[in-house]
């Protein structure tokens, strides 16, 4: 399997970023929805957000490396399908990238509010920047959440028409994204 | 003639001030503060504040009896120094600031127990629910300040279950009271 990608492949480097972050993005949706109904008594009630800051800030910076290994990259050529799918698809995916950055940006924004570090994991510590907005932890917190759930219904659409495309059309659309190559048999 | 006016009008106004006069709490100037502190655990105390409030009272040094005190308070200025702990205070767990946004104070009676010391009670509004409570009040100090005013100042302290204004979260069986702290510092208008 190849580095780079090719008109007609993923390289290992794209399935990878892919497959690291879509787990992890899910699962912080998951511990970020729970993590708010936990009791203060709850063992998990520190180690819940700190898990969730932690691992979103790791996801922030594969975020911004996938970017520009997207950049520095050709991507494999969609699939026959109708003008208007292509276009959809092309755009969904630049929606999905817009508010994982954007869903980053407010949940630091959240945490940094009152000039405190994000700790990641205790290996490292991401300074306060923005800070002195009135209400700031508020409004990012709401825009973080709206986001968040715009980002899962989202990610709902992704995989259906990923779906779609290896079941109805039978084409090589999921396979390229698992890294396993184009139908022979299509 | 004129001088009789001007004479007349000061004795006037001299006499409006020695009855109950309305004083100003001084947020311009930062001379108040609705503070709350609730223990941590059972372990520490905890304090914060509310940033943004107003009220005003009326007192007559000669009348304390017929004292009264209005205070309005803005439930989002919440402050703690803690940005996430201050989000979560003021959510839905807590305060539910995007309903309540505002909590109120206003006395119902003023009973002086001699030595500069007082009972207030009013009813207080926070998270939608209205109880009496009762404030213990304290007299600091009044007279005139260096720059043309006159100021009176008291301290007062309460305290009442979070419960009893349907605050329900769980903190704690150490946890479930809470104590205000009131330092005002009224301009007589």
């Amino acid at each position: 399997m190849q580095t780079r990608n090719s008109d007609t492949h993923y390289g290992w480097v794209a399935v990878a970023f892919h497959w690291m972050m879509a787990p992890a993005i899910i699962g912080m949706f998951a511990l970020g929805w729970w993590m708010r109904g936990l009791s203060y008594y709850d063992p998990w009630y520190r180690q819940g957000p700190d898990i969730h800051k932690s691992v979103g800030i790791l996801l922030l910076v594969l975020l911004v490396a996938r970017l520009l290994w997207r950049w520095a990259n050709t991507s494999p050529k969609p699939e026959p399908a109708p003008r208007w799918q292509q276009q959809a698809a092309a755009a969904a995916h630049w929606v999905l990238y817009g508010l994982l950055l954007a869903i980053s940006v407010t949940g630091y924004l959240i945490s940094t509010a009152d000039g405190r570090a994000i700790e990641v994991f205790n290996w490292f510590s991401v300074p306060a920047s923005l800070q002195g907005f009135e209400n700031q932890e508020d409004i990012a917190g709401l825009v973080h959440k709206w986001l968040a759930w715009s980002l899962m219904g989202l990610v709902v659409l992704h995989g259906l028409a990923a779906f779609k495309h290896h079941f109805i059309n039978r084409d090589a659309t999921l396979r390229k994204i698992l890294g396993i190559g184009a139908r022979n048999n299509a | 003639m004129k001088k009789l006016a001007v004479l007349l009008f000061a004795t006037l106004l001299g006499a409006t001030a020695a009855q109950a006069a309305e004083y100003q709490f001084d947020t311009k100037g930062a001379h108040a503060f609705v503070q709350f502190r609730i223990k941590h655990l059972g372990y520490s105390w905890l304090y914060g504040r509310f940033d943004k409030f107003d009220g005003n009272f009326v007192y007559d040094e000669a009348k304390p009896e017929a004292s009264s005190v209005e205070v309005t308070v803005d439930t989002t200025s919440l402050n703690s120094n803690h940005a996430e702990r201050d989000k979560h205070l003021r959510g839905k767990d807590f305060l539910n600031v995007a309903k309540f946004p505002t909590a109120t104070f206003k006395s119902t009676g003023f009973e002086p127990k001699g030595d500069g010391k007082a009972v207030l009670t009013g009813d207080l509004t926070l998270h939608g629910v209205t109880k009496p409570i009762s404030i213990d009040v304290t007299e600091i100090g009044g007279g005139k300040d260096p720059w043309g005013g006159y100021r009176q100042g008291f301290t007062g302290t309460t305290e009442f279950k979070l419960k009893d204004f349907g605050i329900d979260y769980d903190l704690g069986p150490a946890s479930q009271t809470v104590e205000m702290i009131l330092d005002v510092e009224g301009i007589r208008k």
